[in-house]
């Protein structure tokens, strides 16, 4: 899969942040940086972006997804690849993209060909970079949470694991049930609480239950549902996002926890 | 059935406090769930036969007129009757009709969710008829006076206990001591009371799985065998079923049917598989006398080549809602209709209208499931969407909900604007939390804190500190 620019020099990836590693956890987006960077990848953080626009087109509201994923193709179709720390955002601008577009002459070959471009972090490192281990230490046990955009959009599962087994001192104990929706499902939980929480109780139980004391999943929306939920129980899993780990930054508190607030 | 699908929120609030049906629902998992994965191991062209079963009701679908019509000619060559049916008033009239020409009293029944979309058991009761239901599920809840909550499994929300208790209700010659802790002995017991209305019934209505255009056959599966019975034993026959369920060839039936039970119960075939053509012939050793088919649309040609066309090519199979989070959380009642769960949310809209039905195509995570296991590959969440599209359109959105989505975009269309408020809130809100590093009650996002707490930000946005450290780490 690997495209052949890098004989040519590091391939230019433009990183789509996300909105809520953005606004939330920006620690993340300097792990997916330090990651792409050792990767051997040129990294260039656009000003002009905002979110993928998921909120609007789950809601029904086609001009406004129009709009923010046109802004998006605009700001990102000049890179070799366009990498996004979370398996929904990619999901995004790589499947939904040319379909939000294809009666559109003009923008529909433009987003076809950006979607080409678009992938997840951890997938794009394995699959395009072809990464096989990263130089990381964390020692813990921890489980993986299957975010579900990822896994069923992208095809996302080997890749996080492969790599997290290179992790010194890591030791990966499955969760059962790791591919079942959290039940964040973005506007959903708000829109839905009470269904949401029945669902997101499923899956912290589930998280009890495999005994590791770390969770890890590469999106940030699942990741705040289920640390919300996990330190409402009161239980005391730390919860990280996956490339927070494999870039050997987890020295700040965990999603949920307090403590220093630098990034 | 009186829709109650605006009541989705509050019917899964009393789903969720409802014990019995929680521990019910948990049996999904280890049952439909694990089963259905195993068949699909053991079954190496199942993603082939997929894209076949899908390839044949596509093509169907694209010259249904002409399937339909040669399905009629040969019902009526072989002896039968079709009754074309625009909508379920059409439909019970149809039925109805055909009862009282035979004087019948009873009618036995076959498990038919088109028999529940129009509703006839109410209307044939109401006109002085008795519906009996045959299986076992379906006789459950006829018992109770519930609609089903499943398409295959209609009683899947009741638990053992439940059902015992039932029994002992209303089975009234049971003697007290009769011991009934085992599901084999549910059934013994229910078959005991069914058997003599088998025999006494004047008319037998059964759904159809199948239409075979090229035969004039509708086919029935069933694991209990109580299809057979229903169709069988009476006087007559009435077939209902919708005029989707055609396929061309006996071949491709066979297509189907092969994905059909793996995808339903895990099974490589359903225990019965009945083809039916016609009423009994001079020669066959039983069989009814007559043989009729009521086709009914309600809705569905409407669906044809629209936004909502593929999910006719649905076979009812039931995976999407066996893997589906919300359905296994709140069951199939609360979903307020006929058709729960993922298929429902698509098709309940289109056949009693997305004012009532709103909630179903929102309430979903999106999580993809229902998707990567229905064996016709029918994209449930996008249709659900466009459902929410033409909400949004009509101007159904929550007003609150809607005011929300408009200032965050236009935000999130302009990033310089964006940028700076994102900047200013975040640190703020950091500070708030970075105690504990989350809030555990916060304004305007009760509907998140009701349940879980909400992890702060961790101080400045990443554009803030990107471009304060120059793209440095």
């Amino acid at each position: 899969m690997s495209k052949s620019n890098t004989a040519t020099g590091a391939p230019k990836v433009g990183l789509f942040v996300t909105c809520l590693v953005d606004l939330m956890r920006p620690s993340v987006g300097f792990a997916a940086v330090k990651l792409l960077q050792d990767a051997g990848c040129e990294v260039e953080v656009p000003a002009a972006q905002t979110c993928c626009g998921q909120p609007a087109h789950n809601s029904g509201d086609k001009a406004d997804t129009r709009a923010i994923a046109r802004a998006t193709i605009e700001a990102f179709e000049r890179f070799d690849y366009v990498v996004a720390p979370s398996g929904s955002c990619a999901g995004m601008l790589k499947r939904h993209y040319p379909e939000i577009f294809a009666d559109d002459s003009e923008l529909g070959p433009r987003a076809a060909a950006f979607a080409e471009k678009v992938y997840e972090l951890v997938s794009f490192l394995v699959d395009v970079r072809g990464l096989d281990k990263v130089d990381s230490a964390f020692d813990r046990k921890v489980t993986y949470h299957d975010s579900c955009a990822g896994l069923r959009e992208l095809g996302i599962k080997e890749q996080p694991r492969q790599l997290l087994a290179s992790v010194d001192g890591l030791e990966l104990s499955e969760m059962d049930e790791a591919e079942i929706c959290c039940g964040f499902g973005g506007t959903f939980c708000i829109k839905y609480p009470d269904v949401s929480n029945a669902i997101v109780e499923k899956k912290t139980a589930n998280i009890a239950g495999s005994g590791a004391d770390c969770l890890l999943a590469g999106d940030m929306g699942c990741l705040m549902n289920m640390a919300g939920k996990l330190s409402r129980e009161g239980r005391t899993i730390e919860v990280r996002h996956v490339a927070e780990v494999l870039a050997g930054m987890t020295d700040g508190p965990a999603i949920a926890s307090g403590g220093d607030d630098t990034a | 059935m009186k829709p109650t699908s605006h009541d989705f929120k509050s019917n899964a609030a009393h789903a969720l406090e409802d014990e019995p049906l929680r521990r019910a629902l948990s049996g999904i998992k280890h049952g439909f769930v694990a089963n259905r994965a195993r068949a699909r191991e053991n079954l190496p062209e199942f993603e082939q036969l997929r894209d076949e079963a899908k390839a044949i009701k596509e093509h169907t679908l694209a010259h249904l007129d002409l399937y339909l019509e040669a399905y009629e000619e040969k019902v009526v060559s072989s002896g039968g009757h079709v009754h074309w049916a625009a909508t379920a008033d059409d439909a019970q009239a149809a039925i109805l009709d055909i009862c009282r020409k035979a004087g019948a009293r009873t009618v036995t029944k076959g498990k038919s969710m088109v028999g529940e979309e129009i509703a006839i058991n109410d209307h044939l009761e109401q006109n002085g008829i008795t519906p009996v239901e045959t299986d076992l599920g379906e006789y459950l809840i006829q018992l109770r006076k519930e609609p089903p909550s499943h398409i295959i499994a209609p009683a899947i929300h009741l638990t053992r206990e439940q059902v015992e208790e039932d029994f002992r209700r209303t089975h009234t010659g049971l003697p007290k001591d009769r011991v009934l802790d085992e599901p084999d002995q549910l059934v013994a017991e229910a078959r005991s009371i069914l058997r003599e209305k088998f025999l006494s019934a004047d008319v037998g209505i059964t759904g159809a799985n199948l239409l075979i255009a090229e035969t004039g056959t509708s086919v029935i599966v069933t694991n209990e065998g109580n299809g057979d019975l229903t169709q069988c034993l009476p006087r007559i026959h009435i077939v209902i079923a919708s005029i989707e369920k055609t396929v061309p060839t006996l071949e491709d039936a066979m297509t189907i049917l092969r994905v059909l039970a793996r995808s339903a119960t895990g099974q490589e075939f359903s225990t019965y598989t009945t083809f039916s053509t016609g009423p009994k012939r001079p020669d066959d050793p039983d069989g009814p006398e007559e043989y009729h088919v009521v086709l009914l649309d309600n809705g569905r040609t409407e669906m044809l080549g629209g936004e909502f066309h593929d999910m006719l090519r649905c076979i009812r199979c039931g995976a999407c809602m066996n893997h589906c989070p919300v359905y296994g959380a709140v069951g199939g009642h609360a979903y307020g209709w006929v058709y729960p769960g993922p298929m429902g949310a698509v098709l309940t809209p289109s056949l009693i209208g997305i004012d009532e039905a709103g909630h179903l195509p929102n309430a979903s995570t999106f999580c993809g499931r229902c998707e990567a296991v229905c064996p016709m590959r029918i994209p449930l969440p996008k249709m659900m969407r466009h459902w929410r599209e033409r909400e949004y359109e009509k101007g159904n959105t929550p007003p609150r909900y809607k005011l929300g989505l408009k200032l965050w975009a236009y935000a999130a269309r302009r990033p310089k604007l964006y940028r700076a408020l994102t900047g200013l809130a975040m640190p703020v809100l950091a500070r708030l939390g970075k105690r504990k590093g989350r809030f555990s009650s916060l304004p305007l996002a009760g509907g998140w804190t009701r349940h879980r707490d909400l992890p702060s930000p961790q101080g400045k946005t990443f554009q803030q500190l990107w471009r304060e450290r120059k793209g440095r780490p």
